[in-house]
């Protein structure tokens, strides 16, 4: 099957074809190749969501998947994210979910929420 | 009433760098925020793809905020956040009247003051959108604070108009998050928003982009229930028989955002219609002495870091103007721009013996491949730099080092050639 895609590695945005074959034509430079296989042969993405938190000041938390994660698993991955209930303190970069779906990928807090205080909230 | 050298409106990314930037230990620096935190937009920009060129690193919002209030750690400034600004005049000095829950109604005054306020969304009635005024239309940002500050997802079946990034950004969080995103309309005949944005926001998950389109009815009384969309001409008429509806819950809207400076119209200093900002010098002072601006404040980012690196320069020259307050007023000179350009900050060049590099950010009114970029006085080319492509969604910054060749009659023109 023949793809059409646009390279995002730099402002140009040269429109590329891939087949089967991996063969790429459009490209006005070497890194449109590289780019055009990878997004052929295995795509991933950073997932930026929010969990809920329990916290005086807050009522979502943001996180990431610390690394990119495979594009096909992005929305069974918001579904697991999705049921996750934290509570304050959280400092950035704790892991809130360890090693999601078993993709070797820690999904990590993006903000320090300090005030677990939930009483006013 | 307490006396301040330079005070600060907005502790967004601008405001945190220019608090930077004016920072010494001999001044007293004041930042004020109306939000319970600082940080400002990025708070709600829980996606990555800030702080490359700022902080070397790829963040988030949320992180790159940490990052630009951990900086003023040890610094000596004051910071106010739950704190408005409510008024602000100047005589001599500023004096700037604000309003908090410990302090009440309290006036100040300073020498300097930055706009770091940064930007509001166009909303419905500066487009001009026919049909019913059923609820359900919101702006991109405001969903996206609603979503990502507090939960809630404002509809399950969007459209969005409007190819601006933020726009973009939400057509990928909201389908993450399971609304259906039908399609986005734009008006002009090309995407508003970064390409990669186009990419990985709405190519990802197959979402059409409607290019020179715009929606032409809103149907629904009370609840919208349905838009239409047509097909515009190159003077945005709307092309008979184009017609495509879509039956929707929620219209948002990412058609453009306007330096936030209503509060201070109080002041009189020149403005520049194209920008809807304040005109500024190379100095980002404004026509009102003693008076700087930046950021979005100032004119509209593509790019947190530029906002970033602009806001701590105008800091660091606020606090050169409190050092140097008693030199004589300098001449100025225009910044001119060809047809080609849209517009050109600085707007005018202040001539003093300072010699520093002058950076000059610009925005092109059509797309262009292999154009070049002239700096010229009169009929003397002072600079000249190619660039291979250039974009109306990409703001330009072309740094000119030769600020002593300058003559202090003749206006600075920016021209464009283009193949």
């Amino acid at each position: 099957m023949e793809k059409t895609m646009i390279c995002i590695l730099c402002p140009v945005g040269c429109h590329l074809e891939v087949d089967t074959d991996l063969n790429v034509e459009g490209n006005r430079c070497p890194r449109g190749i590289e780019y055009a296989k990878k997004e052929m042969t295995n795509p991933t993405r950073t997932l930026t969501t929010t969990v809920a938190i329990k916290s005086a000041t807050h009522r979502r938390l943001s996180v990431k998947s610390a690394h990119p994660l495979p594009k096909e698993k992005l929305f069974a991955c918001m579904a697991i994210i999705n049921n996750v209930l934290i509570t304050a303190p959280v400092h950035i970069g704790d892991i809130i979910v360890p090693n999601i779906l078993d993709t070797g990928v820690d999904i990590v807090a993006t903000n320090t929420i300090l005030n677990g205080d939930a009483a006013s909230g | 009433m307490k006396k301040h050298d330079i005070v600060i409106i907005g502790g967004g990314a601008g405001g945190l760098a220019a608090a930077q930037g004016a920072s010494a230990p001999h001044l007293d620096v004041l930042l004020l925020e109306k939000d319970a935190r600082l940080g400002g937009i990025l708070n709600q920009c829980i996606h990555t793809g800030f702080g490359l060129q700022h902080y070397k690193e790829e963040l988030t919002g949320p992180e790159y905020a940490q990052r630009a209030i951990r900086e003023l750690e040890g610094l000596p400034i004051t910071i106010k956040t739950n704190t408005t600004v409510i008024a602000i005049e100047k005589t001599t000095d500023f004096t700037i009247t604000y309003t908090n829950e410990s302090e009440g109604e309290t006036t100040i005054r300073a020498t300097a003051c930055i706009l770091t306020t940064g930007s509001f969304e166009r909303t419905r009635g500066a487009i001009k959108l026919p049909g019913t005024r059923p609820k359900g239309i919101i702006t991109a940002g405001s969903a996206q604070r609603y979503l990502n500050i507090d939960g809630y997802l404002v509809g399950k079946n969007i459209f969005i108009l409007g190819s601006g990034d933020i726009g973009l950004i939400m057509a990928r969080r909201l389908t993450l998050e399971g609304a259906q995103v039908l399609g986005v309309a734009e008006i002009l005949p090309h995407a508003s928003g970064l390409t990669r944005n186009i990419v990985q926001c709405l190519h990802d998950y197959d979402i059409p982009l409607y290019l020179s389109h715009t929606v032409t009815d809103i149907r629904g009384a009370g609840q919208l229930r349905g838009i239409t969309i047509s097909e515009v001409d190159a003077n945005f008429q709307k092309k008979p028989h184009t017609e495509k509806h879509f039956e929707v819950d929620t219209l948002m809207l990412s058609v453009g955002l306007i330096p936030d400076i209503t509060a201070f119209n109080g002041l009189s200093f020149a403005k520049d219609n194209r920008t809807n900002g304040a005109l500024v010098n190379q100095t980002f002072e404004t026509s009102l002495e003693g008076l700087f601006a930046a950021g979005n404040a100032l004119h509209i980012h593509d790019l947190v870091d530029d906002v970033s690196a602009e806001s701590l320069l105008a800091g660091k020259h606020a606090k050169a103007y409190l050092e140097n307050k008693n030199q004589k007023a300098a001449s100025h000179i225009d910044v001119l721009v060809d047809e080609h350009i849209n517009y050109c900050l600085p707007q005018r060049i202040q001539c003093t013996q300072d010699t520093d590099p002058i950076t000059f950010s610009l925005r092109v009114k059509a797309k262009h491949e292999k154009a070049t970029l002239k700096i010229m006085q009169g009929d003397k080319v002072l600079m000249t730099r190619k660039r291979q492509h250039l974009a109306p969604a990409e703001m330009e910054r072309i740094t000119f080092k030769n600020v002593d060749r300058l003559d202090d009659q003749t206006p600075l023109s920016l021209k464009l050639e283009v193949s």
